[in-house]
């Protein structure tokens, strides 16, 4: 039964990939894409990569998805003149050879993996209770592969800065986006002010439950960061302004901290992002607590987008 | 009793997943937006209530149920806004000129 069902939501996102490669229509194809994300999450709440999942709904789904509908508003002058340009017969062909290559290229290497699977997961668990948290995702996030999670942290601040260098001169250092104007009265104002507290109660309990259940920042800021643009776009607070020295010390805090603790390890532990004994769990939740404010802001600033309006020039 | 309990979670389940085809096959077959979206919050939000009733007694522990619960109202609220959005974004493109 359970198989029967499995190959149905196979089947289905399989074939919502196709359709949301052909759509002709930007929109459509964002739709299809938010829902192929959410379909995913299903699939590895199934593989019981319930971390996974909920990465994939949030910021899979639901951030990159905003991201993309963003991008189709501002595409939609130009999408009718789009549409009517249709490639040559030679550079369809070679779009379908490489696409249909790298496909086969994946499939194969998925063939070829040797058995057993290479894993390091039995070296991991023995020596997870000396991490002191008990959610191996987050043990492998921050002590044993913590370098890849710095190296994240940094190249989401520099993505924020390459957004911002799309600013005009005139609006540097301004507000992003436009002011939302919204019935002060309307269902969007209730729903921003009925849903934030909640919103940011959920986001932290996932932000704390992640030391030993599915969960964790990255989770936790993608709410937050929604609960935040959700106020914005029923127009109750306006985007902040991108020279306030408390929002760029925010953005920054994170990376920071995290190179401060890293740094720490070399005197203390002996290698750079070392912890010494015992101390791992309280380093781990200082890096946490940074790493928080800057992952909403940069996923909300993200979604702003470049500043457009009230420079200082 | 735990069959009886099981019994009723099986028959609840399944007038959920009933309502929610209902809902889906309005959303196909229906004539306009509006109705379409009648036929989605109306259904589905019945749907879902009477899944999550359905599985409140399998459930172990208070905590878990109340979590279902806080499912049920957050989708119920989040439903019911972004319907009036979607019906007032349509009724707006309608009355233009």
């Amino acid at each position: 039964m359970t198989t029967v069902a499995s190959g149905a939501v196979v089947l289905l996102l399989l074939w919502l990939a196709l359709w949301t490669v052909v759509a002709r229509d930007a929109f459509l194809a964002v739709a299809g894409f938010v829902v192929y994300g959410l379909l995913l999450a299903l699939v590895w709440v199934r593989l019981a990569g319930i971390d996974v999942a909920l990465t994939e709904a949030a910021i899979g789904g639901g951030l990159t998805g905003a991201l993309l509908l963003g991008a189709v508003g501002r595409l939609r002058g130009t999408e009718s003149a789009a549409a009517t340009e249709i490639a040559g017969v030679g550079t369809r062909a070679v779009a379908a050879l490489l696409a249909v290559g790298v496909t086969a290229a994946l499939v194969l290497g998925v063939l070829m993996l040797p058995e057993p699977v290479p894993t390091l997961a039995p070296l991991v668990v023995p020596n997870l209770p000396a991490t002191g948290v008990a959610n191996p995702i987050t043990g492998v996030l921050l002590a044993f592969r913590a370098l890849d999670t710095l190296l994240e942290a940094i190249v989401l601040v520099i993505a924020l800065i390459g957004v911002w260098s799309f600013a005009p001169d005139r609006a540097w250092g301004g507000r992003p986006g436009p002011h939302y104007q919204a019935d002060p009265d309307g269902i969007l104002a209730y729903l921003a002010r009925l849903l934030p507290p909640l919103g940011i109660v959920i986001g932290l309990y996932l932000f704390w439950a992640g030391a030993d259940h599915p969960g964790g920042k990255f989770q936790a800021a993608t709410i937050l960061a929604a609960m935040w643009m959700l106020v914005q776009m029923a127009g109750l607070a306006d985007s902040p302004r991108t020279d306030h020295r408390g929002l760029r010390a925010g953005i920054v805090i994170g990376p920071l901290a995290f190179i401060a603790v890293g740094v720490l390890g070399l005197w203390t532990a002996g290698a750079f992002l070392a912890y010494p004994e015992g101390w791992a769990k309280p380093l781990i939740v200082v890096i946490e607590v940074a790493l928080l404010p800057t992952l909403t802001l940069v996923l909300a600033l993200l979604m702003n987008g470049p500043p457009s309006r009230g420079g200082t020039r | 009793m735990s069959r009886l309990l099981d019994l009723f979670s099986i028959v609840a389940i399944a007038a959920g997943a009933f309502f929610y085809l209902a809902g889906t096959v309005g959303l196909l077959r229906f004539p306009d937006a509006y109705s379409r979206l009648h036929a989605l919050t109306k259904a589905d939000n019945l749907g879902l209530v009477l899944v999550v009733i359905g599985l409140l007694p399998q459930v172990d522990g208070v905590l878990m149920a109340l979590k279902l619960l806080l499912v049920w109202l957050l989708v119920m609220l989040s439903s019911a806004a972004v319907a009036q959005l979607i019906a007032r974004s349509v009724r707006r493109k309608d009355t233009r000129p």
